[in-house]
């Protein structure tokens, strides 16, 4: 890369994790982690199956409210307004409504396309049609799917193909207009011709939204993210600039794993 | 190099291949039993009845005169018992159902009252039959009225209905659950936008399986003091003057299918025997499509439905 990279410093923030533990039970599955999201940038997580990149990823819009037996210590800022997502006086409701999710399969309703799509804003109590199918054209236009869709909305979801289900699940994410898109593994469940679909499509999307990804394959969080964070056991190792982390990793460790020595 | 030969691995496979034969035989044997039993009952009926299976049958009180004798009230009555008992059941038992799946906490409490439903379901029915005739018949001074019936039946099927539900809610994946949650919504919009809608084939099931066992049930009824002899109908739910319903049929004395056919076997004139054999023909059909309705309405609600 010739082009020098702005001074992290004068990256505007999107969220902060401080001091972050989180257990499931006993088990300490998140080590006092402190990472800055930036701002409109995708930033990759990496590492071995259970590092705890996952249950960092479903910190930030406290999914894991929904099981009982688990526990958050320390904080996520989302920023501008600075409020704690894990704080207890903060509903994960209201969290999961500036945030949206995209899952590891693809996980549509057993419902219409449209409706998949509509549901984030029923579920804000707008019902108008008018106003319903346009965020809808919108956000299929934005998952790069209103084309193969747009002469189906009304079909079920699961007589799409898997990649179309997964970038519907992606329009139905965006439909709500969230300041950050968490993206859980969102191609593992995909063929290739799909994942390049997919991650064409992220970088398409973080013009317009701060993007989180938690990725098995390194070549993917290599061709879309911006910033690459790696975890072991529950501990970030190492954090920065991806093409710093691929090509002059700081941590020895790091580079085992990239280099596919370990893992 | 190999551990065996080809022909000693061909010798192999017919050898174990001859216990899926085996077992093949012993389950149709199993399966001939139960469905010849079944078909020898109904079509014994069938014959025995066939003489009184006449419209007249459908329309005739009971009588003291055998072919006069028809089975009006006890239709009438068995059609209003179900009505109240799945107005009573379904809702109660689904509630329950969702509220064990979705709301309640899981501690030890929650395990109690998850091991006293399934207990429920194994008391006999005239338990049930004592205890509404102390409840509903004494306490509430709901007499023997069809009211009490439905309530019997209804807290008879109550635990079928609430292991359907919990059942059916139980299949939906929690991919599903966590993509609804994701979008911000509440736990009461997950109930009512997906959990309900996705487990309504499970629990329409459930349900039917539980009136079609409700039905026939005889000795709660029998314990509440229903009437063995009913020469009237019960108000009609319907009036010609507002407010055009009436909810009198409620409190009204009432037979059922299963006590005509009991009073009618415990007559000495064979004649009566006929008529017993028809009823009983006709209330095993009810049964039967009941089942067949149970299985229709899944297979709809089911095609639109997959993960």
């Amino acid at each position: 890369m010739a082009d020098p990279k702005p001074a992290l410093e004068s990256l505007p923030l999107k969220a902060h994790a401080a001091g972050l533990n989180f257990h499931y039970g006993d088990f300490q599955a998140l080590k006092n982690i402190d990472m800055p999201i930036y701002d409109k940038r995708v930033t990759a997580l990496i590492g071995p199956s259970g590092c705890g990149k996952s249950t960092f990823l479903r910190c930030f819009n406290r999914m894991h409210d929904l099981y009982p037996g688990n526990r958050y210590e320390g904080e996520i800022r989302l920023h501008p307004d600075n409020v704690n997502l894990l704080d207890r006086a903060v509903d994960p409701i209201e969290v999961r409504m500036r945030l949206s999710m995209v899952f590891q399969k693809p996980n549509p309703f057993p419902k219409s396309i449209f409706e998949n799509v509509a549901y984030g804003l029923r579920v804000r109590g707008i019902n108008q049609r008018a106003v319903l199918e346009e965020k809808v054209e919108e956000a299929l236009r934005s998952a790069a799917l209103w084309n193969e869709a747009k002469d189906r909305l009304h079909e079920q979801a699961f007589n799409l193909s898997g990649g179309q289900q997964q970038r519907m699940c992606i329009a139905r994410a965006l439909a709500t207009e969230p300041e950050i898109l968490l993206f859980d593994e969102p191609t593992s469940a995909l063929d290739p011709i799909a994942t390049a679909s997919i991650e064409e499509l992220i970088a398409e999307l973080k013009e317009k939204v701060t993007i989180l990804i938690v990725t098995h394959n390194m070549q993917q969080a290599a061709r879309v993210s911006d910033f690459t964070a790696y975890m072991y056991i529950g501990e970030l190792i190492e954090y920065g600039w991806t093409d710093d982390i691929f090509i002059k990793p700081k941590h020895e460790q790091t580079e085992a794993y990239i280099t596919g020595r370990f893992g | 190099m190999a551990l065996q030969s080809p022909a000693e691995i061909r010798a192999l496979i017919a050898n174990h291949k001859r216990w899926d034969i085996v077992f093949g035989v012993i389950g149709i044997v199993c399966l001939a039993i139960c469905l010849m039993t079944f078909v020898t009952l109904f079509v014994d009926m069938l014959i025995d009845g066939y003489a009184r299976l006449r419209p007249e049958f459908f329309t005739e009180f009971p009588s003291r005169r055998a072919g006069q004798a028809g089975i009006l009230s006890a239709w009438i009555g068995t059609t209003m018992v179900m009505i109240v008992t799945a107005a009573v059941a379904v809702p109660l038992g689904v509630a329950a159902g969702i509220y064990l799946e979705e709301y309640a906490p899981g501690n030890w409490m929650t395990d109690v009252i998850e091991i006293n439903i399934s207990n429920l379901a194994g008391v006999p029915s005239i338990v049930y039959g004592l205890l509404a005739l102390g409840l509903f018949v004494y306490q509430f001074g709901l007499g023997q009225s069809v009211a009490t019936a439905g309530l019997t039946l209804a807290l008879l099927i109550l635990p079928v209905v609430i292991v359907a539900t919990r059942e059916s809610i139980r299949a939906i994946p929690g991919a599903i659950r966590e993509a609804a949650y994701a979008l911000g919504a509440t736990k009461w919009q997950v109930v009512q936008g997906h959990i309900l809608p996705y487990s309504t084939g499970g629990i329409l099931t459930g349900v039917i399986i539980g009136m079609a066992r409700a039905i026939g049930e005889t000795a709660p009824i029998i314990t509440v003091g229903a009437l063995t002899f009913i020469a009237f109908l019960p108000p009609s739910p319907v009036t010609t003057e507002p407010p055009f319903l009436s909810f009198e049929w409620l409190m009204s004395p009432f037979t059922v299918m299963p006590i005509q056919i009991f009073n009618w076997t415990s007559r000495p004139d064979p004649a009566f025997q006929a008529n017993a054999a028809a009823a009983g023909f006709i209330l095993v059909f009810m049964t039967l499509a009941m089942n067949g309705l149970a299985i229709w309405l899944r297979y709809r609600i089911r095609r639109n439905i997959k993960w």
